[in-house]
């Protein structure tokens, strides 16, 4: 095995992209520890969505590195290798099979053999339907498992990628704007999920909800033109002269 | 495999399956035991007739395994099922032997006429039915394993994948009617004498590969049933649905789909192979782009998602087909089939039987929801239904696609 | 074969001139006898050697009837009476002259035949005209002279030759005419070595394929020296060819991009800006090309004097009535379709198959006759390349159809509502930008410019129903390879197209050539999916 470069879970250093001209990305660099959950604030057009598209594979950066868990290299990988080795992601806009129930949602989300000949031949479990079940008590979605996804209300679709995000047991989740479209209640429980799902797994949340934020209580890096204009507590970042300046308004 | 096979049975399919084997059997019997003057008398040129609507039923349920459940939209399948053809008819062709025109024992007229020392490489092997049997599979499964490897490693997906199938077949078309290419040129491959001894043109060879051809249309139906009821074909609709969210899940999109082109590929091969016996010839005309769109709208007609549908549309269409062409009406079949094109995708996107499931599910769910009406909390939703197809999806290659629109 | 063509037309012009000349002159000059009444009377003895020596005399004798006759000679309208001894020529109105004095004749002789050619005759009559024409005060009679002379070679010439050099003031002539004295020079025997290698220096200045020839078929009995420098003059000449082949493969690939640009160029609009599939636009061309038809076919029965404008007549009523049958398209079908672009594919080729039967039920499955009008019929030379008239209107109408839909993106109100409407419909909705209006708009233009692109591709292709076909494939490689969504990739996709179409022809052959480009594009889109000039970033996933 290669000795680990680094000791953190999610390591980015000096990441560029740009499209047509425009720098998304701009000298981008960050690490978050293993264990940790980290909170992504900026305004629109800080890069936030291209940082997650970049770590997941989607985007190809024009130059810099992205080390996850110390060895892999994920400038190097696609989408689908670095899903194998544990980062989910859930996307921005509720992004499910709209024609699969929600138990088969989940089912195709569940940690298992990917490969063709797997799945032709896979046999439905005891095993894997008990950790359905689970996974649906923990995203309250258990009375509806047989409803098509493409019925269910915005909130309870974000709430079934979370599922789906937990099948999938990864090591590092991607969480891009949990909360947009809920309830306040419903935001309150969200963050309750995520401190729960963070204390097996490392977590990133972009987010827009400063209250939603504030209940995580995490550490904040805030983006600005595509790279870290500061980080630390929440209450250090919100008090940051610049973060005010362009983000969070007098 | 039988087992799990025989478990993906549902009631439709079973329905299928049964009235499949009626007619496999039922039109043999009244051919060779009902004497021909009788009204129940089925004539040899039914059979032949009957035997080339199945194959092409098996062709339509290999374009509904790829678009109907991985929408992958191929407008070249007709070049697979001219490539079995093809595969077929060379076999057929070395059959002939010395009683063709020039009475050469190893090459075929055409060779002979135009001058051709000796048989090509190409063609060596299939005078043994085997090896032309294996070339059946071979030659659309590798032409369709390249193809796909290319496409859907680099993405390529929606219409961008369509017109590039498209054209695919068309230069195939060109290809094969010159001569040089050592397939009979324009003429293509006919005057086929006997296949593994029997003669083509008698009613016992007939009803065989009518037979035969109905026990493939059964083998394909329950291998494509196999298939999307598995988990796998529960991926392939997620790939249909959102490509790039299953890509995040981790599974390998390229394998998925190439797998299932590729066996599309094979089955349109061995339609193709049965075809060509039947109707005694194959051409380049069976290259035409027009074909193997004309194919896709069989599957439109009867419902695509639903293996069931894509045979009852290739029969109906066909059908609908000779009974024009053979007509008065026969000016008028390219307005028919042009109008069947635009009404059904307006009127019919479901098609035959995604609309009868579709009803069928609606009436079910309103009678639970009246049983359960007390404390329930479902409510009938339409969007519970299973449709078979998403409707207003944009498709990420369309790059401008507008989103949404109001209905106006 | 283009320029034998010409050589005939220009020689025909400057026999027509030269007889004209020749009669005026005639009429004006005294009479008396000399060496072309002597030679004029070997006409009358219906011998080949006689009349032989009588063209000789003729061309010599320096009057100014003997181009007349000897052209009259050539074209069988010289007579003799063998009785009277007396020689006659036709003017084109069949009417008789005496050839001695150039007056109307008297009385027509009642044994009055035609001078009769052979083979070995017709050369010597070239060889004279040549000869008489190099003196013309008409430049382009000068140049055609020069041109039959160089492929004569007849040394009777020569003489004549040098004195027409010496009085030449025109350059180009000038060149000519030594490359013509050059080539009798070549194929004299007597020749001195040292003009003979001027003389192929001369030669290889001309480097088309005549000097070739000329150069390749040398005597056999020129010396060794000559023949070296013919050879190394072969060399480089071939080499200066082959810069002129690429050119002309250019120019063929230009003009078949042009096609494949005029096919494409509305799809760029309907699919590219719209992303709508169309897989009804190659009827619009052939819709278009059928409004040229029944345009030509009303100015045939009513005017004809108005056939040299059917084209522009054409134009504008091709693009309202393709442009309106898109919008009817839009309006009932497409609209319902919008986001769904594989229904669109089916439904659209449901509407082409609907199109090409009603044609065929209207017109006929047939092939239609459409005249292409004077100006466009036709070709000129530059250098080596032979260039078409309608080949050369396609590219330049091509072009200014392209510039014409540029500036409209650009420069008009209802083209930044199209572009406002692709990039973000919603907020150009908001903006009360009518979005359902812009849409039907936009399919209408580029459904109209489908049908002006029929107008110019009935000139050269077949009019028939199946038009359209035959262009839908390639008019979709032509923008998916460029780029959707970009015009100037599709002009950049359809110019590299062609010409890439017409390099490959000569080594693989028109079908192999078409088959391998497919192929070529097959693997390209596989490598760059978005074409050559792709959009990136987050608009592409939208």
């Amino acid at each position: 095995m290669t000795e680990r470069s680094t000791s953190a879970m999610l390591y980015l250093n000096g990441i560029n992209v740009s499209f047509d001209g425009f720098r998304a990305l701009n000298n981008l660099s960050f690490a978050i520890e293993p264990g940790e959950m980290r909170a992504i604030i900026g305004p629109n057009g800080a890069g936030k969505t291209t940082m997650m598209d970049v770590v997941t594979g989607k985007t190809r950066p024009d130059s810099g590195d992205a080390v996850f868990d110390g060895v892999h290299n994920l400038t190097k990988l696609d989408e689908t290798e670095i899903a194998g080795l544990g980062i989910g992601r859930k996307f921005q806009k509720p992004t499910v099979f709209d024609f699969h129930t929600i138990e088969d949602n989940i089912l195709l989300a569940l940690k298992d053999d990917r490969s063709t000949r797997g799945t032709l031949f896979a046999k439905e479990t005891a095993e894997a339907s008990a950790r359905i079940t689970g996974i649906l008590d923990i995203v309250r979605l258990k009375g509806v498992r047989d409803r098509l996804a493409g019925s269910l209300a915005h909130g309870q679709k974000q709430w079934l990628e979370i599922g789906m995000l937990l099948a999938q047991e990864p090591k590092l989740l991607l969480v891009d704007e949990p909360v947009a479209g809920m309830t306040d209640v419903e935001t309150r429980q969200t963050a309750e999920l995520l401190k729960e799902i963070n204390r097996e797994r490392t977590v990133v949340v972009v987010e827009h909800d400063m209250t939603f934020v504030r209940d995580l209580g995490v550490k904040v890096t805030c983006l600005h033109e595509g790279s870290v204009l500061a980080e630390g507590t929440i209450d250090d970042v919100s008090q940051n002269d610049r973060v005010v300046e362009v983000y969070l308004g007098r | 495999m039988t087992f799990p096979i025989i478990r993906t049975l549902d009631r439709g399919a079973s329905i299928f399956l049964v009235l499949l084997a009626a007619f496999t059997i039922a039109v043999p019997v009244l051919n060779l035991l009902v004497p021909a003057t009788s009204s129940l008398h089925v004539s040899t040129y039914l059979i032949a007739l009957f035997g080339k609507y199945v194959c092409y039923a098996l062709l339509a349920l290999s374009i509904d395994l790829i678009w109907g459940y991985a929408g992958i939209l191929s407008l070249g399948h007709g070049a697979f099922f001219a490539l079995g053809g093809y595969a077929m008819g060379m076999y057929l062709m070395r059959q002939i032997g010395t009683r063709g025109v020039y009475a050469d024992p190893i090459r075929p007229d055409f060779m002979v006429f135009l001058n051709w020392p000796e048989l090509p490489v190409y063609w060596w092997g299939f005078q043994s039915f085997p090896y032309a049997m294996v070339m059946v599979f071979l030659a659309p499964g590798l032409l369709a394993f390249v193809f796909g490897w290319f496409a859907f490693r680099s993405r390529v997906t929606g219409v961008y994948l369509s017109i590039i199938t498209q054209a695919l077949t068309f230069a195939l078309m060109l290809g094969f009617f010159r001569n040089n290419f050592g397939f009979g040129g324009n003429n293509g491959l006919t005057d086929f004498k006997d296949i593994l001894g029997f003669n083509i043109q008698a009613t016992g060879t007939r009803n065989a590969l009518f037979v035969i051809s109905c026990i493939a249309l059964g083998l394909g139906f329950l291998i494509c049933r196999f298939i999307v009821t598995s988990k796998f074909g529960k991926v392939l609709i997620a790939i249909r649905d959102a490509e790039s969210r299953t890509r995040f899940l981790g599974y390998r999109v390229e394998s998925y789909k190439l797998f299932v082109f590729t066996l599309s590929a094979c089955m349109a091969g061995v339609a193709g192979a049965l075809y060509v016996p039947q109707v005694g010839i194959i051409n380049p005309g069976e290259f035409a782009p027009a074909n193997s769109i004309e194919a896709v709208i069989w599957v439109a007609v009867g419902g695509r998602g639903t293996l069931t549908g894509a045979v009852l549309g290739a029969l109906v269409v066909n059908y609908g087909k000779t009974y024009f062409t053979t007509g008065m009406l026969a000016p008028y079949w390219l307005f028919v089939l042009g109008g069947m094109f635009v009404l059904v995708t307006l009127f019919l996107p479901r098609g035959i039987i995604g609309t009868l499931q579709h009803g069928l599910q609606a009436r079910k769910l309103r009678s639970a929801a009246a049983a359960a009406e007390a404390g329930a909390d479902l409510e009938p939703d339409p969007a519970l239904l299973t449709p078979a197809i998403a409707p207003a999806r944009p498709t990420p290659a369309s790059r401008p696609a507008p989103a949404t629109r109001p209905a106006e | 074969m283009m320029s034998h063509l010409y050589g005939r037309a220009v020689s025909f012009t400057c026999v027509a001139f030269v007889f004209a000349v020749g009669l005026l002159v005639a009429v004006a000059t005294p009479v008396f006898a000399g060496p072309y009444e002597d030679a004029l009377t070997g006409f009358t003895t219906d011998s080949f050697g006689d009349t032989d020596t009588a063209i000789s005399g003729i061309a010599a004798s320096g009057n100014p009837l003997a181009a007349t006759v000897v052209e009259a000679l050539r074209d069988g309208r010289l007579m003799f009476s063998a009785g009277g001894k007396t020689v006659f020529f036709k003017d084109k109105t069949e009417k008789l002259f005496d050839a001695a004095t150039g007056q109307p004749a008297a009385v027509t002789p009642p044994d009055l035949a035609p001078v009769r050619l052979n083979n070995r005759l017709r050369r010597s009559v070239d060889a004279a005209i040549g000869g008489l024409t190099l003196l013309s005060p008409n430049s382009a009679i000068r140049l055609g002279a020069a041109q039959s002379v160089f492929r004569s070679r007849d040394a009777t010439v020569l003489s004549v030759l040098d004195q027409a050099i010496a009085a030449e003031k025109e350059a180009r002539i000038k060149r000519a005419l030594t490359q013509a004295r050059a080539a009798v020079i070549l194929n004299q025997e007597d020749a001195k070595e040292a003009d003979k290698i001027d003389a192929v220096a001369a030669i290889r200045e001309r480097g088309d394929q005549d000097a070739l020839q000329l150069l390749g078929s040398l005597p056999a009995s020129s010396s060794a020296t000559v023949k070296k420098a013919a050879s190394d003059a072969i060399a480089s000449m071939q080499s200066q060819l082959a810069i002129w082949t690429a050119l002309q493969n250019t120019w063929y690939g230009l003009s078949l991009g042009s096609v494949l640009l005029l096919a494409a160029i509305g799809l760029a609009i309907t699919f590219g800006v719209m992303g709508v599939i169309n897989m009804a636009h190659g009827e619009m061309v052939m819709l278009g090309a059928y409004v040229t038809f029944i345009v030509q076919d009303l100015i045939r029965t009513h005017n004809p004097a108005l056939f040299d404008y059917s084209l522009a007549m054409a134009i504008p009523l091709a693009f309202f009535i393709t442009g309106a049958v898109g919008v009817g398209i839009e309006r009932s079908v497409i609209r319902y379709l919008y986001g769904r672009p594989l229904e669109t594919l089916l439904a659209t080729w449901g509407i082409s198959l609907i199109l090409q039967q009603a044609i065929r039920t209207a017109f006929g499955p047939t092939n239609r006759e459409v005249g292409s009008p004077s100006w466009m019929s036709g070709a000129f030379e530059v250098g080596q390349l032979t260039i078409t008239y309608n080949r050369m209107w396609i590219i330049v109408f091509t072009f200014l159809v392209f510039i014409a839909l540029l500036g409209l993106l650009r420069f008009t109100r209802m083209g930044l509502e199209m572009r406002a409407v692709t990039q973000n419909r919603q907020m150009a909705a908001a903006m009360g930008i009518k979005t359902a209006r812009v849409d039907a708009l936009t399919f209408g233009l580029g459904s109209g410019i489908a049908g002006i692109a029929g107008v110019a591709l009935s000139q050269i292709d077949n009019v028939s129903p199946n038009l359209g076909q035959s262009y839908i494939i390639d008019s979709f490689m032509v923008v998916v390879f460029g780029g959707v969504g970009n015009l100037w990739g599709t002009l950049v996709g359809a110019l590299s197209l062609g010409i890439a179409n017409k390099f490959l022809e000569p080594f693989a052959g028109a079908v192999l050539a078409k088959i391998a480009i497919l192929v070529i594009i097959i693997l390209f889109i596989q490598k760059r999916p978005r074409g050559l000039f792709a959009l990136k970033g987050r608009s592409v996933e939208a």
